[in-house]
């Protein structure tokens, strides 16, 4: 319960047509999951620009919220990412960018660059309002991977605060693990078997992990497990579209080096093509 | 171990169909070889090689169940030009080389190499194909033999030929245009005349046996020779010594060649391309609904090639007409396949000579309707009727292809594809972007049905990620396809796609397709709407006078009757007289209020490519109240004696002799059809016309001639079904 509290919550503020959305949307989190809200804002400090921020944060002021502005020039990454961990930062909100004529979001180059190098959890908005919209849909990865514990027990923590009904844990098994090729009629049966026997494994470790996490988080969510068959990383984004998930959890990739760029999987296939929020759990 | 011996019990009991169906694939696959070898200028024995070696080799060690393997007609281009360029024997050399492709192919599961080609392209292709056998052998058909570089001079020529018919001096050539034309008239007219002991033989053999009688009428009766020019006439076929005598060695001197690789690479994607789409073709019909391995399938038919072209033969492939004979005549496993080889084989060692009194324009009028199959008005209209811009693609390959050759025609397709989907949907970032993206994501529901959504977009370019998705769905589970996160869909997929739906349907299963009126509405998608609109409409008030009729016999009769062609009879379906057809609609419904009987019209086809027949009939279909054992009643004739030979057993009764006699009776269950087959059923079937009465556990379907029955006939077939459900109901 106590690593996975979100005390500090940052978020990186420009002055564009988003910005009250993207404040708005912030503070609204940060009373949720009752954390400090820190903007950080890459530029020289001004009380033009101190008052303008501040208008928009008013409002929740009267209800409760704590928060802090951090002005600081330089290099958008480095100040964003220094700034992050000089004020502890546990959850970075970044917001992305919508293309022109399509429903389709995608990840600045700043943004993208900050994904790759922070240290916190990340929280990726694709669609920032001024009016509260609710999260009714999690959809989490439960990938055979150390940090999916944590991972999974975040997702019901943050479901837990954000009042979400429902929460689907999605296991992506790699074609590779089915070791038999689809010919003909034989090994179709074949296969459809060592499918189905994939299928119940991953559901037990899934059950597992489950039972970790303490009640009080998961009672009034209804829990369901799906096990897929595709890419790593691509197919959990394309099922919380399906599905119309409100947000999707994902672990933190492990490593990342240049030819995890050059060949993309897991989370860069999520952040080239973002399918609804989501939030990264380091 | 049960299993294996009840297989082998089976494969027994099947054995005398094969051998029967083998019997009758080679009698067309002999004229065929030897007519495909003869237009690619090889020798034409090497033809009926080609066969043999491929029907001994894919029948072991294959991977599909009712395909025949031998010379294929797509190659005929191929063989052609690989030979003007690069001879003979080097040509061997490249089949050789070909074959080896296809191995590794098939090793690399690449075998589904032809689902990388949109459809109209492929389309575009065999049309080119087709009008280059049209075009070449026509001129020989009518003894005119004329040498032109391409083959669109030979097309131009076609009319010039034809004068020159007219101005024959020479008795023999005029005999030799006669032969073809009516060579070509048997072609032609086989498939009109529903006589079954005429079908018995398959068009080209009939051709074959009525030159070969000719020729002895000649020699025996007039005692004098064969009118027919010598020219004409096929060259000597070698005895089988000197066949195996004179096995040509191949040349690979000129692996060097830039022609030679280019001719192998025109060989490996051309067969495996028809080998492809005759594999899945042939799957359609197969009675028994298996699934072909069609990359163990492209092993062997690699194989055989190797083998084929050390021999002399050429490229082995999967031939759609005669794996179609050979399912319309109760093919059930591989060794049909190798019973048409050694029936083959019979073949030339008893009548080699005998071959040579075929003349050779009667063997190229099969090739000349082999190539207007190909590339016949029918396949341009339903390709108009798909979209405008599917005919830009298709004619774009056809003249590349004729012009520059079959690899420029079949790249020129693909980028004429490209460059329409391009336009169609005005973004070339769609494409490039998501084609290498795992666009498909599928997953098993809670309740068991599989759900399928795709991404981005969905074309020829990356059909094989949806494909190998629904390839690993058993085809017997409910599939949803959801295009609805799609912006772009085309033409091939939607063909693929209903193809996939057909399958599921036949063996139980069921996929729908969701999403695409979203993305109609949205993108003005062209492709899947046009898809979905092919079935027209009567109007109404444009009624036949047979219509006319048949609506004031449902006023009579108290019925309710609906002119309108439906694409599913879905009642028809388990009856065994459907299982080999492919029922194309059905039409003017008679139906009784309650829905007991009705009485239609029905359009089906058997067979494919060549050996098809598109057939119309009108049946009546009673539902019958209770459940009555399956069983098929036809009358008894001279065939059914022969079918009884094959293995087909007919059920008699000891108590009715005159019964047994005039009827051949057929079912799973002959113990529960005596019990059924009460004395009053009996003497209601010896006292009225004879009708092929058939039952599949809950229904009865009769009919009796294979077209559309007159007014006074439907009255008499709707008498006798109401009687005989009468009938029914009280025993």
């Amino acid at each position: 319960m106590d690593t996975i509290a979100f005390k500090t919550i940052g978020i990186g503020v420009t002055f564009s047509p988003n910005l009250e959305a993207n404040i708005n949307e912030a503070a609204r989190l940060a009373l949720f999951l009752g954390g400090r809200l820190v903007l950080i804002h890459v530029g020289e400090s001004s009380d033009e620009k101190l008052n303008t921020f501040l208008s928009f944060l008013n409002p929740f002021k009267d209800q409760g919220l704590d928060f802090e502005v951090s002005f600081k020039a330089g290099d958008p990454v480095e100040v964003i990412l220094s700034t992050t961990e000089e004020k502890k930062v546990d959850l970075l909100i970044i917001g992305a960018l919508k293309k022109e004529n399509f429903v389709k979001y995608y990840l600045g180059s700043i943004a993208r660059k900050i994904t790759r190098k922070a240290t916190c959890s990340i929280l990726l908005l694709i669609n920032p309002s001024k009016e509260r919209v609710s999260c009714n849909h999690i959809v989490v990865n439960g990938l055979k991977d150390p940090k999916t514990e944590e991972t999974v027990t975040t997702a019901f923590f943050v479901g837990h605060k954000l009042g979400a009904s429902r929460v689907t844990v999605v296991e992506e098994i790699g074609d590779d693990e089915v070791s038999v090729k689809v010919d003909d009629d034989k090994s179709l049966r074949k296969s459809t078997i060592v499918k189905e026997r994939l299928r119940m494994r991953e559901e037990m470790r899934v059950k597992a992990i489950l039972k970790t996490i303490p009640n009080e988080l998961t009672k009034d969510i209804m829990i369901k497990s799906q096990p897929i068959f595709g890419k790593r990383g691509y197919s959990i984004g394309h099922y919380a579209q399906v599905a119309r998930a409100d947000l999707l959890v994902m672990n933190a990739p492990s490593k990342m080096t240049f030819w995890d760029r050059l060949f993309p999987h897991d989370i860069e296939h999520i952040l080239t093509e973002l399918p609804t929020d989501v939030l990264i759990v380091q | 171990m049960k299993s294996k011996e009840s297989s082998l019990g089976g494969f027994i009991k099947a054995l005398p169909k094969n051998i029967f169906s083998g019997l009758v694939v080679s009698l067309i696959a002999l004229p065929l070889g030897l007519g495909l070898a003869m237009a690619s200028e090889a020798p034409p024995i090497a033809g009926v090689i080609t066969a043999i070696v491929g029907g001994v080799i894919v029948s072991v060690l294959g991977g599909s169940f009712v395909t025949i393997s031998g010379p294929g007609n797509g190659l005929v281009g191929v063989v052609l030009i690989a030979i003007t360029s690069l001879g003979l024997t080097a040509t061997y050399a490249a089949i050789i080389c070909s074959g080896i492709i296809l191995i590794i192919l098939g090793f690399l599961r690449l075998g589904k190499l032809a689902d990388y080609f949109p459809s109209s392209a492929i389309q575009g292709m065999l049309a080119a194909i087709g009008l280059i056998i049209l075009g070449k052998q026509f001129h020989i058909m009518l003894g005119n033999k004329i040498v032109r570089d391409s083959g669109i001079d030979y097309l131009l020529e076609i009319p010039n030929t034809i004068i020159t018919v007219f101005q024959f001096e020479d008795k023999g050539l005029i005999y030799a245009a006669l032969a073809g034309v009516l060579s070509l008239a048997i072609m032609v007219f086989y498939s009109k005349i529903r006589n079954k002991y005429l079908q018995l033989i398959p068009a080209p053999m009939w051709i074959v046996i009525v030159s070969v009688g000719f020729s002895y009428y000649y020699q025996l009766v007039l005692k004098s020779p064969n009118p027919i020019s010598l020219d004409y006439m096929i060259p000597a076929i070698p005895d089988i010594q000197t066949i195996v005598r004179e096995i040509p060695s191949p040349d690979f001197k000129m692996v060097g060649s830039l022609s030679f690789w280019s001719s192998v690479v025109a060989l490996t994607l051309i067969a495996s391309i028809e080998s492809l789409l005759s594999i899945k073709a042939v799957d359609k019909l197969d009675v028994d609904k298996r699934r072909s391995n069609v990359n163990k399938d492209i092993k062997a038919l690699g194989l055989a090639t190797v083998v084929s072209g050390f021999l002399g033969g050429l490229n082995v492939v999967t031939v759609i007409a005669r794996s179609s004979v050979n399912v319309n005549n109760g093919g059930s496993n591989r060794s049909s396949n190798l019973f048409h080889a050694l029936f083959l084989v019979v073949f030339i060692l008893l009548f080699s000579s005998e071959l040579t009194r075929i003349p050779l324009s009667a063997l190229m009028a099969i090739l000349v309707y082999t190539g207007y199959k190909l590339a016949s008005p029918v396949i341009v209209r339903k390709i108009f009727t798909i979209g405008k811009e599917q005919l830009i693609i298709f004619f774009a390959t056809l003249l590349v292809t004729l012009k520059i050759g079959l690899i420029s025609g079949i790249i020129a397709g693909l980028i004429a594809t490209f460059i329409i989907h391009v336009v169609v949907t005005k973004s070339l970032g769609l494409f490039m972007k998501n084609i290498l993206k795992p666009n498909v994501l599928m997953y098993k529901e809670e309740d068991g049905s599989y759900f399928v959504s795709v991404k981005h977009f969905c074309s020829f370019l990356n059909f094989n990620t949806l494909k190998n998705n629904l390839e690993a769905i058993p085809e017997n589970n409910d599939v949803i396809i959801d295009f609805s996160l799609c912006g772009f869909v085309d033409h091939s997929v939607m063909e693929s796609v209903d193809d996939y739906q057909e399958l599921f349907h036949k063996k139980g299963g069921n996929i729908e397709v969701i999403g695409l009126d979203v993305l109609g509405a949205k993108s003005k998608h062209p492709f899947a709407l046009r898809r979905m609109l092919t079935l027209q409409k009567i109007l109404p008030d444009n009624k036949t006078k047979r219509q006319t009729n048949l609506s004031l016999v449902a006023d009579n009769f108290d019925l309710t009757y609906n002119p309108i062609k439906k694409t599913y009879g879905e009642f028809l379906e388990n009856f065994i007289y459907f299982k080999t057809k492919k029922i194309e609609h059905i039409f003017n419904e008679l139906t009784e209020k309650n829905g007991q009987y009705r009485s239609f019209d029905v359009t089906f086809s058997e067979g494919e490519f060549i050996a098809k027949e598109v057939v119309r009939t009108t049946m009546l279909f009673i539902k019958t109240s209770k459940t009555i054992p399956a069983f098929t009643l036809d009358k008894e004739g001279l065939l059914e004696r022969l079918y009884a030979l094959a293995g087909y057993e007919d059920i008699d009764f000891e108590s009715h002799k005159d019964f047994s006699n005039r009827f051949y009776l057929r079912g799973e269950n002959p113990e529960e059809i005596k019990a059924f087959f009460t004395n009053e059923l009996v003497r209601f079937f010896e006292s009225n016309a004879y009708y092929h009465v058939e039952s599949n556990n809950d229904g009865v379907l009769i009919c009796n001639k294979q077209r559309i029955a007159s007014i006074k006939e439907i009255k008499a077939l709707l008498d006798y079904g109401v009687r005989l459900n009468k009938l029914i109901n009280n025993t």
